[in-house]
């Protein structure tokens, strides 16, 4: 009884062709794309294609040992290379730049490999012939409902924060959902003209058990009518605007109050346009086009809830043109699903609804590729974030200057997965602040990235000193990186929940953008080759404490290496271990408890989620694993996949380790006997998410059956994870260098975190059994 | 108030009530304490204040055995009537006075039975206050009341016996617009002065249990509308109608050469899944009389189809809707799926026929300016009806019932919607569910309400 996002041709409005931004924007990576699929909807035209992109990468080689007087004093080699990742590209315009974006496609496409381009959505018959004269390919036409549930299935999977919910009067009006690893089931409602209710119960199974005639072409055509008003978003807009109680008739109309005995208060809606009969006046357009948004959302949810209570079904998204990013119809499609499951079922919307088809029919014709294999990441430098285009704002100006929106997902070189040892993975959430709904941290947050700019910029062109193109590259870096500052100034909820890790990753990803893959590559050399002449003194004096001493002081170095951060002068190591750390008690201080632990029998295996080069890693982490391999406990070293910030990178782990293994016989005899394993966390962030790390790592996890994790630094133990509920035993280990971080965490600068925590139900019965050996 | 009064002063001639004005004034008062039955009522407050209603079904029977015992004995001569009345003596002393009215006010109509007797003697008649009668001849012998009023003549139910009388039940309606009008009425008829008990229910009730306090010396009796409802239907399906079962079905609905209407009864009528289209529509489970639950409602009612009708096509009143609506083709209104796919969308099983989007046309600017009021109206009607029967048949589903039962004053001279809506239960439920409808559509609340008066009386 319903389509999905067609509209009538006949609709389609002129404007002026021009488009404002340069397409070599929006249309990027052209010259290798290939896999062309395409959706055109009433209004609105989507195009994907896939393409690689060579980007330069950091890679970090080992001296030869012999040829080690030739290198200097240098550890290791750094070197730029090209390495090409697969990126897919989706970007949306209005119909009428179609041609315009035909012709740009076709002059710009080298590859020629591609026969095919695959289509979708009611626009596609009627751009065939076009499609296929300007590109020279052949239309190859996909079923509608098949790509849309595709699509949905790729982005729930993909991306996080895909799902929110609207909550209009809230501090933030968008929630954004965790993602949880199991979709399924769950309920589409696709509102194009007509509405489309799918059941979704797995990757290839799906049904249609349910839909209405009454939908967004419902809205639109009896809106015109009512109104004469021509376009849809300017419908919407008059809705906004309006009154419906001047058109409905209320309970309270027929009641004079509530109809108590039912429990339905005065406001709520007897009949829809029950006044407009009765009265001998004239109505508002306003007024008119609210009562006919209120009548058609309210349907449809009451609909949506009579099917998904029928299949027991709690999750139901929403899409289709009639949702597609506008506020209004958000807010009443989330009004009347609350009223009808008295709140048992939330409205769900998505991020990137409106190329749910156009995914979908590039899913369909990449299938060789096997696309669903790989895990995806959406790239926020290339990405335009949602409500770029917000249509409600002004639909008078949108009309007037062709607007553009664009997402890429970078596809990942390893598939991520979730920690096994999350308490909860479907209520986990890596961030301890949303700064979404914290207005104020986000004040604080949005500024001090917009500071800490120029710092960024000279280290970029300090990095490349024989690049001479490298400061222009590294300015058009800042006004990327300033822009999307500001856009999340405006649109905290663009990429999803607004946090300080995403402000970091945003910034790693324009970094990348603009080839600068690695601007700490240089500084991270130096400091982990003054750190490593330091070890074995370190370790030595180590060795003279007590036991007891012994615990305390290798808790305080990895305390005071996560305060060096970047930037220590050798002379500064020798003072490294009586570095006066806040005295104890500490901000959060479970160390007595850890201690008791120690004295107990060893873990099996530890997980140790690492932080920065130099002094961090080499004199506050190694000392401390070593220690717990002396234990007796297996180590797993986890590490960044890619560069970010001056944060050790796997690569450069594995050098260093190979040079510590050289001088000290138990990470030797670690490596060697496999007890001490380096592996890569899949992440180049300098935050740590748990629901996405490399599946290697969760193997690894399982297999080794670990029982403690460790988790080291402000970025991984404090703005994210700091709530983290695992299942075994956690250790969370940081000082705080950021005073307004402090101030809100009710301590001061350079407070210390220690936070042991052992899950409830597993007491530790052995805690003090044992005496030290 | 005042402000009230004297609009209503001024449109009162052309209120559906208008009796000979001046002249019943006087009699009203110098007939106020006789009452008509013989039985004292000292003012209709404190008469039914403090009365209880029962709860049981019992009275219900009770009712019915009355009704049918003395339906044998109505055809019979004078003489035997009043032995009949002598015997049911104790009975009558309980009676409440006449005038029987039983009143629905609603979103947009007004809905009122009234009870004529027949059985009047001579002495009776004699003892009767004049104004009563005035009443009495005055709906009787006119079929339209002012200029809005109704009554619908074809539905009269005639030689009914209600608490031991026998008489005509009489149905009329006229627009919620008028209720100022009727309450002035009331007022200047003296109506309070015969102490009978208004007894009325729907939201009008509640609205405007003042104004009838303020204006007309009147108390009503509010009664839930949807207990009367269910009171009356099952009042109604009960005692036929005039010998005729009360309830009909469609055969063969989903053809529609083939498609007649049946009349059938409800015999067993539980559970049965109660829609009730007014201004809006409310969807009820029905397990026994007193048993049952609001499943759901939706605002897309009658009100909308009319609202809308007039603002797209001008016109003033349902008949006239309805009427455009009949000459008119919703398919150059609405889009099919074979307008999108050039015929049945096989993926899902949809036929080509089947509406995918209501005024899914009138997008389009060129169609809109050439599209009929005629397809507009008949469009808005398909939409509605459609809209209903899909929230009914998922509630049937949901809460596993196969009968569906609707009524309201939508479906009053409205064939196409009926029709379509049995065949919309018996195509989407593959023959599951069954549509039933009641010749009486909009009346059931009026009915229950009239049946409330009596039953309070009836105690002791």
């Amino acid at each position: 009884m319903a389509e999905c996002g067609r509209v009538d041709s006949n609709t389609s409005h002129t404007m002026d062709k021009s488009i404002t931004l340069p397409p070599d924007e929006i249309f990027r990576n052209l010259e290798n794309a290939k896999r062309f699929a395409i959706d055109i909807g009433g209004s609105l035209t989507k195009l994907a294609y896939y393409s690689t992109v060579q980007h330069k990468v950091a890679k970090v080689r080992s001296f030869d040992h012999t040829a080690k007087a030739a290198a200097g004093d240098k550890l290791y080699e750094i070197s730029m290379q090209e390495e090409v990742t697969a990126r897919l590209h989706f970007i949306k315009f209005e119909n009428a730049y179609i041609e315009t974006c035909l012709d740009f496609i076709k002059d710009h496409l080298v590859n020629t490999e591609t026969k095919v381009i695959k289509a979708t959505g009611g626009g596609a018959h009627k751009f065939k012939e076009l499609i296929e004269r300007k590109l020279g390919l052949k239309v190859d036409k996909e079923d509608e409902m098949t790509c849309l549930i595709k699509g949905c299935n790729f982005v729930l999977k993909n991306i996080p924060h895909e799902a929110f919910v609207y909550a209009k009067h809230a501090d933030s009006e968008f929630r954004f959902q965790t993602t949880n690893p199991d979709i399924f089931p769950y309920l589409l409602v696709n509102i194009g003209s007509g509405v489309s209710i799918v059941k979704v119960e797995s990757e290839d199974k799906f049904e249609r058990i349910g839909g209405s005639s009454i939908g967004g072409g419902t809205f639109w055509g009896l809106g015109a009518l009512l109104t004469k008003t021509k376009r849809f978003d300017e419908l919407l807009q008059l809705a906004s605007k309006g009154q419906h109680a001047s058109v409905d008739m209320l309970v309270k109309d027929i009641y004079g109050g509530s109809y108590g005995y039912l429990g339905l208060t005065g406001d709520l809606i007897a009949s829809s346009f029950g006044k407009s009969a009765t009265a001998d006046k004239d109505f508002s357009k306003e007024d008119m086009a609210k009562s006919l948004l209120h009548m058609i959302s309210n349907d449809i949810g009451q609909l949506a809830c009579l099917y998904a209570k029928l299949h027991n079904l709690s999750r139901v998204y929403f899409g289709g043109f009639f949702i597609r990013g506008h506020p209004v119809t958000m807010h009443t499609i989330t009004y009347s699903i609350n009223f009808f499951t008295k709140g048992e079922v939330q409205a769900l919307f998505l991020r990137h609804e409106g190329y749910l088809g156009t995914i979908g029919a590039f899913l369909k014709g990449a299938e060789e590729d096997n696309p669903n294999q790989y895990s995806w990441g959406e790239n926020y430098a290339g990405s335009s974030g949602l409500m770029s285009v917000s249509p409600d704002m002004n639909p008078m100006q949108r009309a007037r200057s062709g607007t553009f929106d664009m997402l890429e997902m970078d596809r990942l070189e390893r598939q991520l997965v979730n920690l096994p040892l999350l308490q909860d993975p479907s209520s986990y959430i890596p961030d301890t602040v949303d700064l979404t709904e914290d207005a104020l941290a986000r004040e604080y947050w949005l500024y001090c990235f917009e500071e800490a700019l120029d710092g960024v910029v000279k280290r970029a062109v300090a990095s490349q000193p024989d690049m001479p193109e490298a400061a222009l590259r590294a300015e058009k870096f800042r006004q990327k990186y300033r822009h999307k500052l500001q856009t999340l100034r405006q649109q905290p909820f663009a990429y999803g929940s607004l946090t300080v890790r995403s402000l970091l990753d945003t910034r790693e990803h324009c970094l990348n953008e603009f080839n600068f893959p690695d601007p700490y590559s240089k500084i991270k050399q130096r400091e982990n080759d003054i750190a490593l002449k330091y070890y074995q003194k370190a370790v030595k004096s180590l060795d003279e404490l007590s036991w007891e001493e012994k615990q305390f002081a290798l808790v305080q170095g990895v305390l005071a290496g996560n305060v060096f951060d970047w930037g220590a002068k050798a002379t500064d190591i020798c003072i490294f271990f009586f570095i006066p750390l806040s005295e104890r008690p500490w901000l959060v201080d479970s160390y007595d408890q850890w201690l008791e632990r120690l004295k107990g029998p060893p873990h099996k295996c530890a997980l140790f989620f690492v932080d920065n080069s130099g002094v961090d890693i080499i004199l506050g982490v190694m000392p401390f694993v070593r220690e717990l391999l002396s234990r007796g406990t297996e180590v797993v070293l986890a590490s960044n996949s890619g560069p970010a910030l001056n944060d050790v990178t796997n690569g450069e782990l594995q050098i260093l380790t190979e040079r510590i293994a050289a001088m000290d016989p138990v990470i030797e005899a670690g490596l060697r006997e496999d007890r001490l394993l380096l592996v890569q966390s899949g992440s180049s962030s300098p935050c740590l998410d748990l629901s996405r790390l490399d599946k290697v790592l969760a193997m690894v996890v399982r297999e080794r059956q670990t029982d403690l994790v460790i988790i080291e630094g402000m970025g991984r133990a404090i703005h994210t994870n700091y709530y983290a509920m695992l299942s075994c035993e956690s250790l969370k280990m940081a000082v705080i260098k950021n005073s307004w971080l402090a101030d809100r965490l009710g301590g001061k600068l350079f407070s210390v975190v220690f936070k042991y925590e052992v899950p409830a139900g597993k007491p530790n019965k052995d805690c003090g059994a044992f005496s030290p050996s | 108030m005042d402000k009230a009064k004297s609009m209503v002063d001024k449109k009162g001639a052309s209120g559906p009530f208008h009796v000979n004005n001046g002249q019943s004034q006087k009699v009203f008062h110098s007939h106020v304490m006789v009452a008509t039955n013989g039985s004292c009522c000292s003012s209709s407050s404190n008469a039914f204040g403090s009365s209880t209603v029962p709860s049981g079904s019992g009275t219900f029977e009770n009712m019915h055995h009355l009704h049918r015992g003395d339906d044998a004995e109505c055809s019979g001569s004078p003489a035997k009537r009043c032995r009949l009345r002598r015997r049911t003596e104790s009975v009558r002393k309980h009676r409440p006075p006449f005038p029987w009215f039983g009143m629905d006010i609603g979103g947009t109509l007004v809905k009122l039975v009234y009870f004529e007797p027949v059985d009047i003697t001579a002495e009776e008649e004699q003892e009767e206050v004049e104004n009563l009668k005035s009443i009495r001849r005055y709906l009787t012998s006119n079929v339209a009341y002012g200029k809005t009023g109704v009554r619908d003549v074809h539905l009269e139910l005639r030689n009914l016996t209600m608490c031991g009388r026998t008489g005509n039940l009489h149905f009329i309606r006229f627009p919620t617009q008028a209720m100022p009008r009727f309450i002035q009425m009331g007022r200047d008829k003296n109506f309070s002065s015969l102490h009978t008990t208004l007894c009325a229910t729907g939201g009008g009730a509640y609205k405007f249990e003042n104004e009838f306090r303020m204006m007309a010396d009147l108390e009503l009796l509010k009664l839930d509308e949807l207990d009367c409802l269910i009171r009356g239907l099952l009042f109604v399906d009960r005692v036929g109608f005039n010998g005729h079962p009360e309830c009909y079905y469609f055969q063969n609905p989903s053809d529609t050469q083939s498609c007649v209407k049946k009349p059938c009864t409800l015999d067993n009528p539980f559970p049965m899944l109660l829609v009730n289209i007014g201004s809006g529509v409310s969807i009820l489970a029905v397990y026994s009389e007193n048993n049952y639950k609001r499943v759901t409602g939706t605002s897309l009612g009658g009100g909308t189809f009319l609202g809308l009708c007039c603002l797209l096509t001008g016109c003033e009143t349902f008949e006239e809707a309805l009427e455009m609506a009949s000459k008119g083709d919703s398919t150059n209104v609405d889009k099919l799926v074979k307008d999108i796919y050039g015929g049945d969308y096989e993926r899902f099983g949809l036929q080509g026929s089947a509406v995918a989007s209501s005024f899914g046309h009138m997008m389009s600017k060129e169609k809109r300016d050439s599209i009929s009021k005629e397809d507009l109206a008949r469009a808005t009607l398909v939409t509605i009806t459609n809209n209903i029967g899909s929230i009914a048949r998922m509630c049937a589903v949901n809460e596993k019932i196969e009968r569906v039962v609707f009524v309201g004053n939508f479906l009053r001279i409205n064939t196409v919607s009926t029709k379509l809506l049995a065949y919309a239960m018996d195509y989407w439920s593959k023959g599951q569910l069954r549509a039933l409808f009641l010749e009486h559509e909009g009346y059931f609340g009026a009915v229950g309400a009239l049946m409330e008066l009596l039953k309070t009386t009836e105690d002791p």
